[in-house]
């Protein structure tokens, strides 16, 4: 991949990904990462001193089809969607098919009676790789958001 | 509890007694300024910080005690000190980060420094610029500073009182709290992550909320589904003696099955919800006693979490009538097994913002807070298993619960 393609193909993605989100597609979203993976949020004062724990912390495909699952079967929460407006990547490095890359997203959440607050921002620390269908998939999303509070819940994925 | 008209003297009286509360105990803004007084600068033990983050001298977090902020450091002498980080000139904050270390303290505004014990030292230009300007003679040092509070520690966990009336800690605890306590933190921890949850509710509904034992596997299908806590299980809880703090356990169960639920038709028990990679729900007995979950709380505003292998602090924080944070220290021990350590990052997903059981806790105070809009002078029913708060072994029960209104109606003259 030319770097152009490459960058284009990141984007591509990152649209795909957040379209399902803020569309309600979320049982599409388990499928932009690979089956073993690594789905993280967290804090950049978290990541500065190296605490590994996240407010979400799922290791498998499964796990976050089972968050989606409970979304949709087992939580109660009140009704809710996300805007995500996400930047443009930046390749921090490609080595043997894996790519290193970075992506600010900010995200505004819009309540079920039309209250809407700037709910996160952040940068997508990601390893990406092309599967065996020639798709990008996600290995290792470690979403760092900004601020250290999360208002009420974080109940639809980031 | 004669006096309550004179503290709230546009609600109808506070019948005496446990099992109900008026709602505007959780709106009135005269009653909230009352709390900071009577309540967090009372006869009470707040919670400041880790022992373990303030390791080596000078290394300092802040915090709040209510309203009021406070700095806690580890001073020359290896002692806890703890003081309001509030300049004693023009009441500026004196350390606006969330920890560091220092070898004292110094006001920004008028460099005014402080000592790490918060005695106030020097007074910048205190004998003014060639023989013009300057303090008064009469300016003792002495005489001016920040308000200390006594300190304490147990299981690691920093306390400070602003009243000469509180206890000592272990006192003010109960034996049978301080053993719950060292149960979990029975050696070094060592934090995992750092959250803050705001949430859009008075601080007691939170307060009430963790001692909600009838709750628990109602709202929680995730408890309830997967055998966290149900009522058939073994466990109960704990109160102390004044009902200020209290500790409930549910003991891991056998392989028995029972219909409670279904008999009563809950939404919360769904054995059609599965989940495709239960490794989340792969808990190992840690402490070795069988309890599986023990939610501590320590008045008027700490919880100690253990839910499998999810150890956490969560300190709540009143920001008005209508909102408090909720700070999250996600915990494990310095000699975690790599299994141990993973078990507990995918067991967090239980807790915190985006938590399958908390999640749902972040949302119920706000559904009170806005249901109760309208409502000041009605009652909310408080009388699940009788009208006490004691030590009992069931937890279909809100003995917890009364043992918060026990303590609070006592301290505030209510």
């Amino acid at each position: 991949m030319t770097s152009a393609e490459l960058l284009f193909r990141l984007a591509a993605l990152n649209t795909h990904y957040a379209n399902a989100i803020d569309a309600d597609r979320l049982e599409d979203w388990p499928g932009f990462f690979e089956e073993v993976c690594l789905y993280k949020i967290t804090t950049a004062e978290n990541e500065k001193r190296g605490y590994a724990a996240g407010v979400v912390y799922a290791d498998s495909r499964a796990m976050l089809s089972d968050r989606i699952a409970a979304l949709r079967q087992a939580n109660i929460y009140e009704r809710h969607s996300y805007r995500h407006i996400i930047g443009t990547p930046s390749v921090r490095s490609e080595e043997e098919g894996v790519i290193a890359a970075e992506t600010p997203f900010l995200i505004v959440r819009i309540m079920r009676d039309g209250k809407m607050d700037l709910f996160a921002t952040g940068v997508y620390r990601d390893r990406v790789s092309q599967a065996a269908d020639g798709e990008l998939r996600v290995a290792e999303r470690i979403v760092v958001c900004d601020s250290p509070r999360f208002d009420t819940l974080v109940a639809i994925p980031v | 509890m004669s006096n309550s008209a004179e503290n709230a003297p546009r609600h109808e009286a506070w019948e005496p007694g446990l099992t109900r509360v008026p709602f505007w105990v959780y709106q009135d803004d005269a009653v909230r300024r009352a709390e900071q007084e009577k309540i967090f600068q009372g006869p009470v033990w707040n919670y400041l910080c880790l022992e373990h983050e303030l390791a080596n001298t000078g290394d300092y977090r802040t915090s709040f005690v209510g309203d009021m902020p406070v700095i806690s450091v580890r001073a020359e002498d290896g002692s806890i000190r703890a003081f309001e980080n509030r300049c004693a000139h023009r009441g500026a904050l004196i350390a606006f980060e969330d920890g560091g270390n220092v070898s004292e303290f110094h006001c920004v505004y008028h460099a005014w420094r402080y000592d790490l014990a918060g005695n106030l030292k020097s007074v910048a230009f205190r004998r003014g610029v060639n023989g013009k300007g300057g303090m008064a003679e009469s300016f003792c040092l002495e005489e001016h500073g920040p308000r200390k509070l006594r300190t304490a520690t147990i299981g690691g966990l920093v306390f400070g009182t602003l009243s000469n009336e509180t206890p000592e800690l272990e006192e003010y605890l109960g034996p049978a709290i301080c053993a719950k306590i060292r149960r979990v933190l029975h050696k070094k921890p060592e934090i995992l992550g750092r959250f803050t949850q705001p949430m859009p509710n008075n601080w007691k509904l939170y307060a009430e909320n963790v001692k909600d034992t009838y709750h628990a596997s109602l709202l929680h299908l995730f408890f309830t589904t997967f055998r966290i806590t149900r009522f058939s299980q073994a466990g109960g809880i704990t109160i102390s003696d004044d009902g200020a703090h209290h500790a409930s356990a549910t003991y891991a169960q056998l392989e028995t099955r029972d219909t409670i639920y279904k008999d009563e038709a809950i939404r919360s028990d769904n054995d059609a919800f599965r989940l495709a990679d239960p490794s989340m729900l792969d808990p190992v007995d840690e402490f070795g006693d069988g309890i599986q979950l023990q939610i501590l709380t320590v008045f008027p505003t700490l919880v100690l979490q253990q839910t499998h292998n999810s150890l956490a602090i969560r300190n709540f924080v009143p920001r008005g009538t209508d909102a408090m944070d909720l700070h999250w220290t996600y915990l494990g021990f310095a000699d975690d097994t790599p299994e141990l350590r993973k078990r507990r990052l995918k067991q967090a997903n239980l807790v915190g913002p985006a938590g399958f059981v908390s999640m749902e806790d972040g949302c119920i105070g706000g559904f009170v807070q806005r249901g109760a809009m309208a409502a000041a002078d009605e009652l909310s029913v408080v009388e699940m298993g009788g009208a006490e708060a004691r030590t009992t072994d069931t937890r279909a029960t809100e003995t917890a619960v009364r043992g918060f209104w026990q303590i609070y109606r006592r301290l505030m003259g209510l």
